[in-house]
């Protein structure tokens, strides 16, 4: 890699920290009811809103359960209408190709997927999706999946400062609403006018039919795609418009268009931290965290970026440069675009695993052994920043047993911001954090010994199995990327990932709901000589140390049968 | 019950207009104002008016007079079965990589393959290292773009093909050459439909400058 790479990568991440401080502040004013410079426009705009869904409904106070029953009702609502489009799509308009409604099952899966902000596809954007669909059934989702996480996060971080013993974590519909219109609507609205004058389409024609001068003809699919991609990104969604997601050139068409893609996904997630520590009232405390997460990003960004340069044996046999020179990428560019090479790839895939999005500007599939191991770590802890809210409330599960850890070791009560951590949260923590391994790694070993798992694998040997675990860490982590090379259009994995994804992203988020209305009920205590202070330096290193202990431990094994195996034989010059 | 569902269903329904329709309508329509050039897929035409294809979409290219753009291991349906596919290099209705893995033999394979034909058409790149991106197939099938020095190795080819002198083949590589953006972001490339473009008007007009 030369110094021009690693310069642009920190750059862009230094951008991203220094945006992520004024735009935590700017999410905890619209979550405290702060004033904010847009509230004269914006406090009609949804002044009008509540009125339509019902000035009661959107201004009464609740607590867990009510605020947990509104989220899932929302979203079951949400994925009804969005399975509907998608089934009926050949009945509805924007359909000039006459694509057909889509099969039941695979309708099944994509609805879940994207309601639930993991964006799983197991269908190709241009040969399966009506531009109505890509709007009203992909676009819409992508905002409300998002909101969903953040407003559940902020409902959290409330049980830790409310007095009124958890009766009111605040107002779904209002959180909601106020969520959309102040940050994600005017975000994705402008900066989609940026990416369309870097290249991106926005209209509603479905294709371009050219004729190139060596004869024959072209026939280019377009469509809607700018206003879809600042969302996808922005809202840690990922679903690609395209088949090739965003490594397509109109999906991300310059090295610039690039750069903003990743600092949307790095924003929010990050930010979100930042207004942790302002609603909570210590700053401290959120910069801990945040330097938990940014270690774990730090920590194993330059292996993919060191491991995609130093390419492959079968790379080097065919004669191909490895070393990147000032006029050629060099390393492994299988799956990979010229105009981003080995340093935009590489940070994209990182940060897109990391801040748990799913889009792709190359195919993560081709990557090195080594150079992937990064990104089924993104997923698999879930919080190296994470996605939208559940990244943030993942964090606070392994930050809650490091609480109870460090607690039982030195002897005392464990606290956490002033709240006594007892028996049932530590029951509701651990059965959230349980979850996810357990939907990892039982299907992914399931798929290898059945029949109709094995007979979709695109790869063979440990990059088959790696396809596989990749999967359903993916669909786990609500995550949505792939090993593309696995088929996943087949009944089991439409239905298996797709129940994947609904207990990945649910229990987990009603069990943190519960440990919040069990939190807020507690009495705050004071800050004595005998607390365990959460907020230093100490605190941060055992939090550290917690997750990469406890992540380590549990899926250690599978990484090493996929693609650390896979790495041994490759440097031994095996292919299969 | 219903206390629950009616808002819920409202709260759909309203943010579904105002996300799913307002929204890309109201950026379509802007869009298409402001730069309809770019909205509409940065198309490149004759003067006639005929559509020659994306300025962002790779193209096919074959013979030695023209410079040649990646591999691309995009696929279509076979028209004669379509529960099979077919390989369609380019195909910018259905986009996507060739998804091998680093431990692939299919891979192996095609490298070697990819290699014996490039070497067949310019034999003096036997034993020479050649670019990353010249064997490599991009992740969307319609990388528009080469390296600069996947240029350079083409152009004694197509100088040769053409029968004009190399340094103005250069010249227009030059020409056609897109730096890092801001100095930093991204890699330099070429794109490989505008340089042929470049080409095309290379002979005749060549022919009376120089004499």
């Amino acid at each position: 890699m030369t110094m021009q790479g690693w310069l642009q990568i920190a750059l862009v991440l230094l951008i991203v920290f220094l945006l992520s401080i004024p735009v935590g502040r700017y999410l905890a004013a619209i979550v405290m009811d702060r004033k904010t410079w847009l509230d004269p426009v914006l406090d009609r705009v949804d002044n009008g809103i509540y009125r339509l869904i019902g000035r009661d409904s959107t201004s009464r106070p609740m607590n867990w359960k009510a605020y947990t029953v509104h989220m899932l009702a929302t979203n079951l609502c949400m994925a009804v209408l969005i399975y509907l489009i998608l089934v009926f799509q050949d009945y509805l308009p924007l359909n000039p190709l006459k694509l057909p409604g889509m099969e039941p099952i695979q309708a099944f899966n994509t609805a879940i997927s994207f309601i639930t902000n993991t964006d799983w596809q197991s269908y190709g954007g241009e040969t399966t999706l009506s531009n109505f669909s890509q709007m009203a059934a992909i676009t819409f989702p992508m905002f409300t999946s998002a909101t969903t996480g953040f407003v559940v996060a902020m409902a959290f971080i409330r049980a830790f400062t409310v007095r009124d013993g958890g009766a009111n974590l605040g107002n779904f519909y209002r959180d909601f609403i106020r969520f959309t219109t102040r940050v994600l609507l005017p975000l994705s609205f402008v900066l989609a006018l940026f990416l369309i004058w870097q290249g991106t389409p926005q209209t509603l024609d479905a294709t371009v039919l050219t004729h190139p001068i060596q004869g024959g003809q072209q026939s280019i699919s377009i469509g809607p795609v700018a206003s879809f991609e600042t969302i996808k990104h922005l809202g840690t969604n990922g679903g690609g418009f395209f088949n090739a997601n965003a490594a397509h050139p109109f999906e991300n068409p310059t090295p610039l268009s690039n750069w903003l893609l990743m600092s949307l996904m790095a924003l929010l997630p990050s930010a979100l931290v930042v207004c942790f520590g302002e609603m909570i009232g210590n700053r401290r405390q959120g910069w801990v965290l945040y330097g938990v997460m940014a270690a774990m990003l730090l920590l194993i960004l330059p292996v993919t970026i060191i491991a995609e340069q130093a390419g492959t044996p079968t790379l080097a046999q065919a004669g191909i440069e490895m070393a990147a020179t000032g006029d050629q990428p060099g390393g492994n560019m299988e799956g990979k675009e010229v105009r981003f090479g080995i340093a935009g790839s590489g940070l994209f895939g990182v940060i897109t695993t990391s801040f748990t999005t799913g889009s792709v500007n190359s195919m993560h599939d081709s990557f090195t052994p080594m150079g992937a191991v990064p990104e089924f770590i993104g997923m698999m802890l879930q919080n190296v920043f994470g996605g939208k809210g559940v990244g943030f409330l993942a964090a606070l599960v392994y930050g809650l047993i490091a609480v109870f850890i460090a607690g039982l070791m030195v002897g005392r009560t464990p606290e956490f911001l002033g709240k006594t951590i007892q028996r049932p949260e530590i029951i509701m923590v651990s059965l959230a954090l349980l979850i996810h391994p357990l939907v990892i790694l039982a299907p992914s070993s399931w798929s290898m010994i059945a029949p109709y798992g094995v007979s979709s694998l695109g790869n063979a040997a440990m990059h088959g199995y790696s396809e596989v675990l990749y999967a359903f860490a993916s669909s786990a982590a609500n995550n949505g990327s792939a090993f593309a090379g696995l088929d996943a259009n087949t009944h089991w994995y439409n239905l298996a990932l797709g129940l994947v994804i609904l207990v990945g992203r649910y229990p987990p988020i009603i069990f943190m709901m519960a440990v919040a209305g069990s939190i807020a009920a507690k009495p705050t205590l004071a800050t004595t000589v005998g607390t365990l202070k959460t907020d230093s330096l100490k605190f941060g290193a055992f939090w550290l140390g917690t997750i990469l202990v406890v992540g380590a431990l549990t899926f250690f094994p599978a990484l090493v049968l996929g693609p650390i195996a896979e790495a041994f034989a490759m440097v031994h010059g095996y292919t299969y | 019950m219903r206390a629950i569902i009616l808002p819920a269903l409202r709260a759909t329904l309203v943010m579904w207009l105002l996300c799913g329709i307002a929204y890309p309508l109201a950026v379509t329509g802007l869009g298409q104002w402001l730069l309809p050039r770019q909205a509409n897929g940065s198309l490149v035409k004759a003067a006639d008016g005929t559509i020659l294809g994306s300025q962002l979409i790779g193209q096919e290219w074959s013979g030695p007079q023209w410079f040649h753009g990646r591999p691309s291991a995009t696929i279509a349906a076979d028209t004669r079965d379509s529960a099979k596919t077919i390989d369609a290099p380019y195909n910018a209705a259905a986009s996507g990589g060739s998804n091998l893995g680093p431990t692939s033999r299919a891979l192996a394979q095609r490298l070697r393959t990819d290699r014996r034909a490039a070497e067949a058409e310019q034999p003096e790149l036997v034993g020479r290292n050649l670019p990353a991106d010249m064997l490599t197939a991009s992740g969307s099938g319609l990388d528009p773009d080469i390296s600069p020095a996947y240029a350079a190795l083409q152009m004694p080819r197509v100088a040769a093909a053409r029968g004009v002198p190399a340094d103005r083949i250069a010249a227009l590589i030059a020409k056609n050459t897109i730096g890092r953006a801001l100095g930093i972001f991204g890699e330099p490339r070429v794109s490989v439909l505008r340089l042929n473009l470049d080409l095309r008007g290379l002979n005749e007009p060549s022919r009376t400058i120089d004499h």
